[in-house]
Formats: structure tokens, C-alpha cells, sequence
């Protein structure tokens, strides 16, 4: 059946007033919104231990390190990275870009980095999960994209909950923010569990003073 | 715009009388290794889940916080909608209301066609599922690629999710080996996972970059904030999200949380329930386009959930967030599979919802429950989903449109449990039966009942009896 399209415009605009009157057309009593109670929320006497356990749990790798030129010389003795040629660093105290980043507009011209190295604002202990913020990168695809993800996170920066997460994030501070927790990964064939679905392969941790 | 010039093409709905809940049910059910390994794949994840939850001290304090927040949202719903839309409009995005499924496939399409693109990358929703997008973009010669790695093995099969969270829970690595073996050239006879994955990997990688439009589903819609929050474990919402300029993000209306900090309660839940995750690999929050060039479309659907708000026995429904604990604990779901229920939606909260939509079509899922009460045990915004069953199967008795069969052996049952006596003879007759019956007579054909059971060993006499022998002697003393 082929028929002409009225424009979505005004077709959405009549639909707003339709949806909002049938929710308005019955009142529903609520006991209103309810505030956590910190006292009874987890709190972790070790953070750090916490973390790294989840995260390796998950398939993540966690290294501590006092220096972020450790990341480098870490990183370094594996092949995938010492073979890599695309490395873009957000980090730039802790490895070398080995092009620049500058000259890119379009995204889909990152298609080929092998590894980005980003920095994360805090973790969360309980679930071994990192906040990135969209303004340190920019182009926020370069987390997805790339075939191997390094995160370089103070070791200082932490929360124990996601209540206590989104307390510090406050509000948001530019259009994009992820929550990173391990590799990408996929279990849709049968149950297993296979690293690598579609963004990074592996995932490693930098925890620096 | 070159929408005025191109026509709509949108298919007549398809209206065929659904098959029962049992019978669309037998295929799967009669297959001696589907049903069983089914059922195992899924305690396995229930299992996860379990080890999760006991894990946090305040799992169940969560779940009532989470309850409270749906509550309050569902109440005042037109309030915060009126607010999500004008902090999105504010930080840039594009919002569009769609009453129904038809209307929100010709926003998405509308949308495309002002981008004169027809290649578009999709991250799993099942809300685009319920409104049959994909058909309706093809239809409109639009190629959609659907990119989590379960949701493209069923679309290169031609069929639905039988899952919410896993959509191709219902094949074998050797099914998935020859779906891809025929589409994307592996080799014949693969069944390694990992060599699947990859070959998935390379395939869907080339399918991103020729992405023009990214279409994503919606965990959270933030009113406080204006923004979209979509969890995934592949990272495959993101590089659809992040590489093309337009991100449409299709959202249903009761999606929503009031407050930013409300998501700390939320995505403690949704991973541990869903897979039993400490949470998922990516919890991407999106607020406006990326930059100045691009744009971000949401697209707020009702599509029957404003009616379902009106409902006072059935408004907690609302509260779903789409993880999938409630299939994975039910017994029926697990030996039944998916596709038995013939919904977007299946398992519990799937057979709640359905008949609310037709309930003539779907009258048969509230019986597909055997009110173990697992599912109302798992929710993790605690809707009574079991009783909500229950209270369709009232209601179904209530408009008379219980099957014959049930109908008869319901009265029948009224009149035996009315009457003391008939009750007691009954008893008797039935101690007698099962004594004296040869095999054959109760193993038959025509028994269905017996077809995979024995009939118990009858007591040697009733409880009333023994009751009236033993009450003086047997009274528990203090
Ligand atoms: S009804 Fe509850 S358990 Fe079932 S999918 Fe929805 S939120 Fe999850």
C-alpha cells in the first residue's frame, strides 16, 4: 500500500498532545521519589583490591604503577603492542601518539588504530568500571574502535558505589560519558564467552599514584 | 526534502489468528535435546544472577528503591516527559513523539530520507522489534544491519529474538556455524565460537563504516538531564553511535528516571539481573549531538503504554527494565523457548503485556505459568508478575474466553469442591481407580496426561479418615 507522508513535523506535535492527554487523563497517586540511605549502602574497607577484582573478573588486566612511563615499558613487552602502528594517546606523559590525532575530522578515518591509550576521571570499586568523559577525547569513537584499550586512572580517583558515581558526575559536563568496564565481549553463540565483540579486545588498567 | 517526493510503502498489518501458547509450543517442547539444553543454558545465567544478587547486602533495598522510582515516574509521567523533552531540546537533540508503531517507523524512515541515506547500523531494541522497523525500513528500500552479534545471527536467518537479552539463545553453535558459513563465507562445519565471533567481527567492522545513520535502542531517558543512557556488552550502540553523524535513539516513554543520581540504583540492577554482570562493559550516556555537524534524533514512543498506565491492576508492568531475569528463572519459558510465545516479549512480563495489547489473540499466555512465583522473586523493579497473571486469568474467565475444555473442568471442579460429600466419594472412587486400573486402560492415547508420567500410588485411605481416627490422640500438646 503506497501512501503520502505528512510531514513529521506536525504529525509529531499532534502525537505529543495525544500521548500527554491520555497520561493526564488519570491521576495516579505515588509516594514520591525516594533518597538512598548512605548508611546502608556497601562500602569497601580495600577499593582498590575490590576493583581489580571485578575487573579482572570481567576479563579487564590491572596494573599499579608509580610512574605513568610505566605504561609504556608494560605495554611494550607484549607483541600487540610493540607490533602496533597506530597508537593514539590521550595520555601523553605515559606513551607516545604515533600520529596525529589533530589532523582527523572525520571519525571513520580512525578505523584502523590499533591502540588507544585514554584517561580516566575515577573508578567504581564494586563493579570495576571506569568513567571517561567525552571531553578528553576527541573523537569518542577512538574507545570503540580501536583493537586494543589502555586506561590511565589515579589510583586516588575513586568511589565505592554508582551512587556515589553519579554524586561526582553531578551533572553532565559535555555530550558524551561512559562508564568502561573490561573488553568488549559477546556470549551470543551458545553461552561462551568470547572477548572482542566488536570494540577493544583487551583491556588494561593503569592505576598511577 | 525529498520525503514530500518519495511515497510511503507500509504493509498491511498482518492480521493471523496466533496459535495457543501449548500448541505453538510443541516443536520445541517434543524435541528431546532442545528443551533440556535450553533449559540448562538458562539456569546457567539464572545461576550467575543468583550469585550476584546474594553478593550485595543491599540487593533487596535496592530493588525496593528501584520499585519506588518506577512508581513515582509512572505517576507523573506527562510531568517528566514535558521535562526530558525540554532539557534534550536544550542540549541539542531533536525530540519526536510517536503515539504508535506505525507513526514511529515513519519518523525513523522520515528522518533517513531527509539524510538521503539508506544504509543504517542498528543496536539491539527490542522497542524497534515491537514496532516492526526493520521490515517497514526494507520494505522502504532502506538496508538495516542489526549489529549485536545475536540479534544478526536471527536477522541473516530471517527470524525473530527468541530472547530480550539474548536474542539466539535458541541455537546451536552448529546452527550459527551454517548461517554464517552461507552469509558470510566461513568455513563449512565451524562451530568454535571464537572463529564465529571474528569472522562477525570483520563482517559487522565493514558494516559500520558504510553506516550513514546509527539507530540505537534506550536503556534510561534522564528528565533531569535530558539525556539517553544505552548499556551494551559488545560496544556495538557506540561505534554505530559514534561513527555516522545521526544517532537515533528510539525510546518507550516509560523508560524514564527522574534524576540523574536515580541511574546508581539502576545500573547496580540491570547487568546483575540480566546476565549477572557487576555491570555491562559500556554504560554510554549520551547528552545532544557530538558536535556542531551532527545530529541526535529521540524518538519518544507510547504505542499502548499510555493505556497501560490506566490500568490499576496491571500499571507495575511499566516498571520493566528489559533484563530478562523473569525468562530466564520460568520453568515454562526455559523447556518452552522464545518463540512459543509469539510476542516482542516473551516470558513472564512478555505474557503481562501481551494481552493488554489483544487479549483475545494472546489468552492463552497467562496460562503458559505454572505461579511458581520465581518471577516476581527475580524482578528487580518487583513487579508482582506472577499474581498479575493470575489476575489475566480472572479476567479471562470473567469475559468468557476460556477454551471448552477448561471451562468444563472448571465447573466441574466448582461443583466437586462445593460438596462435602461428592468431595469425599470422589476421593473414594479415585483411591479405588488407582488401585484396580490396568496400565492400559489409564495409558492411552487419548491420556495425555500420561504420556511422560506415572499416576501416583494411591494413599490407603483419605485424610478425613485418618483425621477422624487421630485428632483426640494425636492433639500437639501446650
Ligand atoms: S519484568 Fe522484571 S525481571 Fe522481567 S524483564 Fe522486566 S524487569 Fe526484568
Amino acid at each position: 500500500m503506497i501512501q503520502p507522508i505528512e510531514p513529521i513535523q506536525t504529525a509529531t506535535t499532534k502525537s505529543r498532545q495525544t500521548i500527554l492527554d491520555r497520561l493526564m487523563a488519570k491521576e495516579v497517586e505515588s509516594p514520591g521519589l525516594p533518597t538512598p540511605d548512605p548508611s546502608k549502602l556497601t562500602r569497601f574497607d580495600d577499593p582498590l583490591a575490590k576493583f581489580s577484582e571485578i575487573l579482572e573478573g570481567v576479563g579487564g588486566q590491572v596494573h599499579l604503577i608509580d610512574d605513568p612511563r610505566q605504561v609504556a615499558e608494560i605495554l611494550g613487552k607484549t607483541e600487540v603492542f610493540s607490533n602496533a602502528e597506530r597508537i593514539v594517546s590521550l595520555v601523553p606523559e605515559a606513551v607516545d601518539n604515533s600520529f596525529d590525532i589533530s589532523s582527523i575530522d572525520d571519525p571513520h578515518d580512525l578505523a584502523a588504530v590499533d591502540w588507544t591509550i585514554a584517561r580516566g576521571e575515577f573508578f567504581v570499586a564494586e563493579n570495576g568500571s571506569i568513567w571517561i568523559e567525552g571531553q578528553s577525547l576527541p573523537h569518542r569513537v577512538l574507545l570503540f574502535i580501536a583493537q586494543y584499550l589502555a586506561i590511565v586512572v589515579s589510583r586516588r580517583e575513586f568511589v565505592h558505589h554508582m551512587h556515589d558515581a553519579y554524586a561526582r558526575i553531578e551533572a553532565p559536563k559535555s555530550p558524551f560519558g561512559v562508564f568502561v568496564s573490561g573488553p568488549s565481549k559477546t556470549a551470543d553463540i551458545e553461552q561462551s564467552l568470547v572477548l572482542g565483540a566488536h570494540g577493544c579486545r583487551a583491556l588494561q588498567v593503569f592505576l598511577t599514584p | 526534502m525529498t520525503q514530500v517526493a518519495l511515497p510511503i510503502v507500509d504493509r498491511p498489518a498482518e492480521k493471523k489468528i496466533k496459535l495457543d501458547h501449548t500448541n505453538a509450543a510443541r516443536a520445541f517442547v517434543t524435541n528431546p535435546d532442545r528443551a533440556p539444553w535450553h533449559d540448562e543454558s538458562l539456569w546457567f545465567v539464572r545461576s550467575k544472577r543468583d550469585k550476584q544478587a546474594s553478593i550485595i547486602p543491599e540487593w533487596e533495598y535496592l530493588r525496593s528503591l528501584a520499585s519506588q522510582v518506577k512508581t513515582a515516574t509512572i505517576a507523573n509521567l506527562g510531568d517528566y516527559l514535558v521535562e526530558f523533552e525540554r532539557n534534550a531540546t536544550d542540549a541539542g537533540a531533536v525530540v519526536h513523539w510517536a503515539a504508535d508503531a506505525k507513526e514511529h517507523n515513519r519518523i525513523v524512515l522520515g528522518i533517513l530520507r531527509d539524510h538521503e541515506t539508506t544504509k543504517i547500523v542498528k543496536s539491539k531494541s527490542m522497542l524497534t522489534e515491537e514496532c516492526g522497523l526493520n521490515h517497514f525500513l526494507e520494505d522502504n528500500g532502506i538496508d538495516v544491519v542489526d549489529t549485536d552479534l545475536g540479534e544478526r545471527i536471527v536477522q541473516l536467518r530471517h527470524e525473530t529474538p527468541s530472547h530480550i537479552v539474548l536474542p539466539a539463545i535458541h541455537l546451536k553453535k552448529e546452527e550459527v556455524g551454517e548461517t554464517f558459513h552461507e552469509h558470510l563465507g566461513t568455513e563449512k562445519g565451524a562451530k568454535d565460537p571464537k572463529y564465529l565471533a571474528e569472522a562477525a567481527r570483520g563482517h559487522l567492522r565493514d558494516k559500520f563504516l558504510a553506516g550513514e545513520v546509527g539507530i540505537t535502542g534506550v536503556n534510561f531517558g534522564i528528565a533531569e538531564t535530558g539525556g539517553v543512557v544505552v548499556c551494551t556488552n559488545e560496544g556495538n550502540a557506540d561505534l554505530g553511535a559514534s561513527l555516522p553523524r545521526v544517532h537515533i535513539a528510539c525510546m518507550g516513554i516509560e523508560k524514564l528516571v527522574p534524576r540523574l543520581h536515580d541511574l546508581g540504583i539502576f545500573t547496580r540492577l540491570l547487568g546483575r539481573s540480566a546476565t549477572g554482570q557487576p555491570i555491562t562493559a559500556y554504560t554510554s550516556h549520551f547528552h545532544g549531538p557530538r558536535d556542531e555537524n551532527s545530529e541526535l534524533h529521540i524518538v519518544l514512543v507510547d504505542n499502548g503504554r499510555s493505556k497501560l498506565r490506566q490500568s490499576d491492576e496491571f500499571r507495575a508492568a511499566m516498571h520493566c527494565i528489559r533484563c530478562g531475569a523473569c525468562m530466564n528463572t520460568c520453568p515454562v519459558y526455559r523447556r518452552s523457548g522464545g518463540h512459543s510465545y509469539q510476542a516482542t516479549v516473551p516470558g513472564p512480563i512478555g505474557s503481562v503485556l501481551s494481552p493488554t495489547r489483544d487479549l483475545k489473540e494472546h489468552k492463552s499466555l497467562p496460562y503458559a505459568c505454572s505461579l511458581c512465583g520465581s518471577c516476581t522473586d527475580v524482578c528487580p523493579v518487583k513487579i508482582p508478575l506472577h499474581h498479575q497473571l493470575l489476575a489475566w486469568r480472572k479476567e479471562i474467565g470473567f469475559m468468557n474466553l476460556l477454551s471448552y475444555d477448561k471451562r468444563i473442568s472448571m465447573k466441574a471442579a466448582s461443583i466437586l469442591f462445593r460438596s462435602a460429600k461428592l468431595f469425599s466419594f470422589a476421593g473414594w472412587v479415585g483411591r479405588k481407580a488407582l488401585k484396580v486400573l490396568p496400565h492400559w486402560v489409564t495409558h492411552q492415547r487419548f491420556n495425555t496426561w500420561t504420556i511422560a508420567r506415572e499416576l501416583p500410588k494411591p494413599p490407603k485411605e483419605s485424610f478425613r479418615s485418618w483425621y477422624a481416627k487421630n485428632r483426640n490422640s494425636e492433639t500437639p500438646k501446650g
